[in-house]
């Protein structure tokens, strides 16, 4: 089963082409305005990161996830069902 | 803080367009002349933005029907029809669609967005999936929210992220709602339904198609894709607006199945809502009855799609993938879209601009609707001045 402290290190690695220059990354960061991600860049997030743990999350879940946080629980949460 | 205070950045966005002139998101139709023509902005105007796309609005056989309706069923129904009852030409109608589409059941609703919020809220709701394609149509939104369902999206017109989300689901795909659209209204792409419906088999899964764009423009009967596709028996609902091909309002939903019409009793958007007016199912059911007795209305308006399409594209303007009836010529940014817009519209061109967010990948859009009904002449105004435009800001 994989856990939430797999799943982190897996997301900053995604994430971190979308992170400005020099940004440091974390569990706190916000996905919107921290990393200033439209919404095409949203969207091109989720599908990396669906893939990579082989899930689709629910479009009524995303108001939820504002942190990297919220969406590493998310992944834990969908790898559990 | 004030509930209305959130308004307030739409309200900058729309004084920043006005500024630029008129603002392309209240113009007001001054009078109407004719499916193609109108007085806006007090000019002479041809409609290239209205997908009036058979060009049926003024035709006599529907306005005469209209007429008549109004004078001996009066203005309007005043109610829904589980309180109010049903006008014996809700019925007429519903006959009509079924015995078009050759399928057993139909259900009409007031307009083509409750279709969509009536059908699939109903069919899809707590626990059940639906998966949907990314590029949908804000009314296919708003209805798979309304039931309940667990929603989930597949890349626009990709069947393997279609497939491999199927896969994910496990056990779960067969409580699942597939929900595609025949023509994409803003680029004017099609699914790719036979594939799709290939995949919607293998997984046991339902599968909703609107027919919106494509109702009377694709098919050999005018059926849509579904039908264009050989897909009729696969495909388990048909959901189609008449606001647009027949010219005039409404919705509907066709299906084989056999307790299809039981949607009726459980879909609120249908239940809760006054029925359609009686000049309005009058004309609705005309209309049906020209585009089944009138064949050459749908090869002119594919006459006319193909000539607007390939003087855009011979312009140098990036057009969608398909030719059809929406025409969308991509610009690289709002500001210039914003100015294209208005160059059209002075030159006597209404075309609809689409800004991000209503937009697919971000883009600006001039998109144009193509009716059967725009004649030679305008044809080669409406080309001729987007060559000219082309030239003025995109050289």
């Amino acid at each position: 089963m994989t856990q939430y402290a797999d799943i982190l290190p897996q997301i900053l690695e995604t994430l971190q082409p979308f992170a400005k220059k020099g940004q440091a990354l974390g569990e706190e960061t916000e996905l919107v305005s921290e990393l200033g991600l439209d919404s095409m860049q949203v969207m091109q997030v989720l599908l990396k990161i669906e893939d990579r743990f082989d899930i689709s999350i629910p479009l009524n879940n995303l108001p939820n996830i504002r942190t990297v946080k919220d969406l590493g629980l998310e992944i834990e949460t969908l790898l559990k069902t | 803080m004030s509930l209305f205070d959130k308004f307030s950045t739409l309200q900058q966005t729309r004084q920043a367009l006005l500024q630029g002139g008129v603002s392309p998101f209240h113009l007001t139709v001054e009078k109407i002349l004719s499916p193609t023509e109108a007085i806006m902005n007090g000019c002479h105007t041809i409609l290239v933005g209205s997908n009036n796309y058979l060009g049926l609005t003024f035709h006599p056989e529907c306005i005469q029907a209209g007429r008549q309706a109004l004078e001996q069923e009066g203005t309007g129904t005043t109610g829904s029809r589980m309180a109010n009852g049903s006008f014996a030409a809700h019925g007429h109608l519903e006959q009509a669609i079924a015995d078009f589409y050759g399928l057993p059941h139909a259900i009409v609703f007031s307009t083509g967005y409750q279709a969509n919020l009536g059908i699939l809220s109903t069919l899809a709701g707590s626990g059940d999936i639906i998966l949907m394609d990314a590029d949908s149509h804000a009314s296919i939104y708003d209805g798979c929210r309304l039931g309940g369902a667990e929603i989930i999206r597949f890349k626009h017109n990709d069947v393997s992220d279609m497939e491999k989300r199927l896969r994910r689901l496990g056990d779960r795909s067969a409580r699942t709602l597939i929900v595609v659209e025949g023509i994409y209204s803003m680029l004017g792409d099609r699914a790719p339904l036979a594939d799709m419906v290939g995949v919607k088999k293998q997984y046991g899964a339902t599968m909703v198609v609107d027919e919106a764009h494509s109702l009377g423009i694709l098919g050999k009967n005018g059926r849509g894709l579904v039908e264009e596709v050989g897909a009729e028996q696969d495909v388990d609902c048909i959901v189609g607006t008449f606001s647009k091909s027949l010219g005039s309002t409404g919705g509907f939903a066709v299906s084989h199945h056999s307790l299809f019409d039981m949607i009726r009793y459980a879909s609120r958007p249908y239940i809760f809502t006054a029925s359609p007016c009686p000049s309005v199912v009058a004309t609705t059911t005309a209309a049906l009855r020209v585009v089944r007795q009138h064949p050459e209305l749908q090869r002119q308006l594919w006459d006319n799609a193909n000539r607007l399409y390939n003087g855009l594209k011979t312009s140098g303007y990036s057009l969608g993938a398909e030719v059809g009836p929406v025409i969308a010529a991509m610009i690289p940014t709002k500001e210039l879209a914003l100015a294209m817009w208005q160059g059209l519209l002075e030159n006597g061109i209404y075309v609809n601009l689409m800004i991000p967010p209503a937009t697919p990948n971000g883009e600006c859009l001039l998109r144009c609707s193509v009716s059967a009904a725009h004649t030679e002449k305008q044809l080669v105004h409406i080309d001729r001045t987007f060559q000219n435009l082309k030239e003025k800001f995109l050289p």
